[in-house]
């Protein structure tokens, strides 16, 4: 009976810290704003948020470009000031405190003139899907979150020299070159959208860059990436799969 | 132990000897190349690679253009292969080379701005001055060895070979071309009752701006039926400062570098453009995005871009970002700038020029510079400037009959002959007396930045309900001023301490460097003190 009362104690302690733990990732800091008091603040206002670090795009000059979220929505946080040494330190799951002002820039809504601090704590996003959004008013809702696409398929997303179709662009019309930025089309149901490898976020070393050199039209490919925006919908693939 | 007395006499002298070595060695790898001298010949014999750092406007048609002048260019110098690197931001060229000057890697062929070179020419030897090239007999414009219909120097437009000068120096060769201009949707202009001048001024612009802001009561804009309006939408507010401070004959610097931007006109534009930033009738392309995207959604009146943008603007523009359903039918009309004097308008130069960087072989840079002065014949120029509302920099293609029959044919089709690009192009032709361009120095990039800065800082505090009073302004310019380490009453500053500590750590190889003068010193007085106490044992 005893070694019974104790083993309960024991788990009732156990599940007791994993229940604060839990709890204490999702509890906002003071000050700090929820992601729906975020969305409902208006541009150009004083924002102050907490969102783990997802990926970051870009350092230059003291300025770091990074992708966010908690568990109820995503950030874009551009050109947010940041040390070369701080942004070492912006590994994916990091916790930050962002102050900033809310921005939209070409339908992409941002947090600029950023400055953050650390915390203690740690998330990574697992994709969303997101496929079935695709076309609808909803799928800006989710914008900047790490999400997957399933299913879709590779359309021409221009031509060559020779007037044939290819499968993607360097630079969005193929006026670019190895290393820039990747440009392709993928369909689902009847509606083609274009995706982009964003070179700074995945140069040509990595998996996603040579997964998309190497796509042919009519591959069916499941992507997963950051919904990002301009003058629409134009994700960020970060991987992806061709089945 | 015995001590070998001469080891221990000739250690001195040993470390001594290293210490300078060490230190002349650091010293001879400061000093830069050594200035670049013609060859008498171009020798055939060698094969060249050399390197071409080209900037183009995401556009497929300029990078094919350069693809060609090269695979041409090669074929009459079979000896050179010419390796092309693509860019589409001046901005990211500058940086790259500045990383590349630390490591003796820099371009040999580089698309640039005269600014830019500026900052290039902190090195020694780094930058190839042109003007013994120019005149060469043999390699210069139109030089008798040359393989290719070259121009001569009096056939590059003067005012824009001018504007490759300084320091005593050609620097740079012009390349292409382009001024600013304003993409104005003439139809809302004339919904709201205004008729457009001659000569558009700022008055004007901001009178109509102001009016396009009227709404209905469900918050549509009466102009456009759309609950989105913004009528007047700079792109480059840099230029727009710059260009509003020389119409206005107000300082912005000395040709030395002293700055003088911050002064009441400054402040006067800047209050004028927080009113119209207040009313919504006014941003820039950093806040709100492209104005050609507003411009064809019938969402701005006024758009503000370079001449070398024509091709995005308008209801027909052969380029657009948005999605064709967002297009609305408009009139569009190609002006100058926005003026403050109508007898004198004043507008900015600009476009691409070519520099060459000095390499230790004087063969690889001559190959360079016969691949330079390739980009200026006629073929080249007259493409590129085709592709976009550039102009090209040599009269030779300017008079061509293929330019002329480009120029006539405004209209035709919306590609090659797309009417707002010719025009835009023909709006420079018609003004060039009329363009200008601002000081070079080590810090001229800086202050074109600052000068952009203060209107960008301006609108956002107005959009963020901040006020642009006497305590405002004056914060702004302090912060400025620090921000890109500029100095009000003088020429731009010197690091501070705080300054040195953001600059970070010494690179290793300085800290090689000085540890070996502090040792040499060390060991010269060390020796000098033992040699003083021998002295007085012997006396002893």
């Amino acid at each position: 009976m005893k070694k019974l009362i104790s083993l309960l104690v024991v788990l009732t302690l156990v599940f007791t810290c994993v229940g604060c733990g839990a709890s204490g990732e999702d509890k906002k800091s003071e000050g700090v704003m929820t992601y729906d008091e975020y969305v409902s603040a208006a541009l150009d206002s004083e924002v102050v948020i907490e969102a783990y670090v997802q990926a970051k795009q870009s350092w230059w000059e003291d300025k770091a470009t990074v992708y966010a979220q908690d568990k109820d929505g995503g950030y874009f946080l551009y050109n947010m000031a940041c040390s070369e040494a701080d942004y070492e330190k912006l590994t994916p799951g990091t916790k930050i405190k962002v102050t900033g002002f809310k921005a939209e820039w070409a339908g992409e809504v941002e947090i600029i003139d950023a400055t953050f601090e650390t915390g203690k704590g740690n998330y990574v996003a697992k994709a969303e899907d997101v496929t079935s959004l695709l076309g609808s008013d909803d799928l800006i809702n989710h914008q900047n979150k790490f999400v997957t696409f399933k299913g879709m398929t590779v359309e021409a997303a221009g031509q060559d020299g020779s007037g044939n179709d290819v499968a993607f662009l360097y630079n969005w019309d193929g006026s670019g070159q190895e290393g820039d930025d990747l440009y392709f089309n993928v369909s689902l149901n009847g509606q083609t959208y274009t995706f982009t490898v964003e070179s700074y976020l995945c140069d040509s070393s990595t998996d996603v860059y040579k997964a998309v050199q190497g796509l042919n039209i009519g591959d069916t490919v499941d992507m997963e990436g950051f919904l990002y925006w301009y003058e629409g919908v134009n994700p960020h693939i970060t991987s992806l799969t061709v089945k | 132990m015995k001590i070998n007395k001469r080891l221990l006499s000739a250690l001195p002298v040993l470390a001594l000897t290293a210490g300078c070595c060490l230190t002349l060695t650091g010293c001879h790898g400061r000093e830069g190349l050594a200035a670049f001298e013609i060859p008498a010949e171009f020798d055939v014999s060698q094969n060249y690679e050399i390197t071409f750092w080209a900037k183009n406007d995401t556009n497929k048609t300029q990078t094919d253009i350069y693809e060609k002048a090269i695979d041409d260019f090669e074929a009459l110098y079979p000896n050179i292969t010419v390796n092309l690197r693509l860019y589409t931001d001046y901005g990211k060229i500058y940086n790259d080379v500045i990383t590349n000057i630390a490591t003796d890697t820099t371009p040999n062929v580089c698309i640039t701005y005269p600014d830019h070179i500026a900052t290039y020419l902190s090195g020694t030897n780094l930058v190839v001055p042109l003007e013994e090239l120019f005149a060469d007999e043999k390699y210069g414009l139109g030089g008798s060895d040359i393989r290719f219909d070259s121009p001569t120097t009096a056939e590059i437009i003067p005012q824009f070979l001018e504007e490759c000068s300084f320091g005593g120096h050609y620097y740079a060769i012009p390349y292409m071309r382009s001024t600013e201009a304003c993409y104005i949707n003439k139809t809302y202009v004339e919904a709201l009752g205004y008729t457009l001048p001659d000569v558009l001024t700022w008055d004007f612009v901001w009178e109509v701006s102001e009016a396009a802001m009227a709404q209905d009561s469900d918050g549509n804009y009466l102009v456009n039926g759309q609950k989105v309006m913004i009528p007047f939408i700079y792109k480059s507010t840099d230029n727009m400062m710059i260009q509003a401070l020389k119409q206005q004959n107000a300082g912005y610097s000395t040709e030395d570098g002293e700055i003088l931007l911050f002064h009441e006109t400054t402040e006067a534009f800047l209050r004028t453009i927080a009113k119209h930033a207040e009313s919504g009738a006014f941003s820039t392309f950093k806040i709100s995005s492209y104005p050609a995207n507003f411009l064809n959604a019938g969402q701005c009146i006024f758009a503000l871009d370079s001449t070398a943008g024509a091709t995005w603007m308008g209801s027909s523009a052969p380029l657009c970002d948005i999605s064709p359903d967002k297009i609305v039918e408009f009139e569009t009309t190609v002006m100058t700038i926005p003026q403050f004097d109508t007898d004198n308008p004043q507008m900015i130069s600009q476009g691409p020029s070519v520099c060459i960087f000095n390499k230790t072989d004087s063969q690889e840079v001559l190959a360079s510079w016969l691949f330079a002065q390739y980009l200026l014949t006629n073929d080249v120029q007259i493409a590129y400037s085709e592709t976009e509302g550039y102009v090209p920099v040599t009269s030779k293609a300017q008079n061509a009959p293929e330019y002329q029959d480009y120029l006539s044919r405004c209209g035709e089709d919306n590609s090659t002959y797309y009417d707002i690009k010719i025009q835009a192009a023909s709006l420079l032709l018609d003004n060039v007396g009329h363009t200008f361009v601002t000081p070079v120095f080590n810090g001229s990039t800086s202050l074109r930045d600052a000068a952009g800065h203060l209107i960008e800082t301006t609108v956002k505090s107005v959009n963020r309900k901040q006020t642009v009073d006497d305590a405002f302004i004056e914060k702004l310019y302090d912060d400025t001023v620090s921000l890109y380490r500029l100095n009000r009453t003088g020429s731009r500053n010197m690091p501070s301490a705080s300054d040195r500590a953001a600059l970070g750590a010494l690179p290793v190889i300085s800290v090689i460097l000085l540890s070996s003068l502090a040792a040499a010193w060390g060991f010269m007085l060390l020796y000098l003190a033992f040699m003083t106490a021998k002295k007085k044992r012997n006396r002893q």
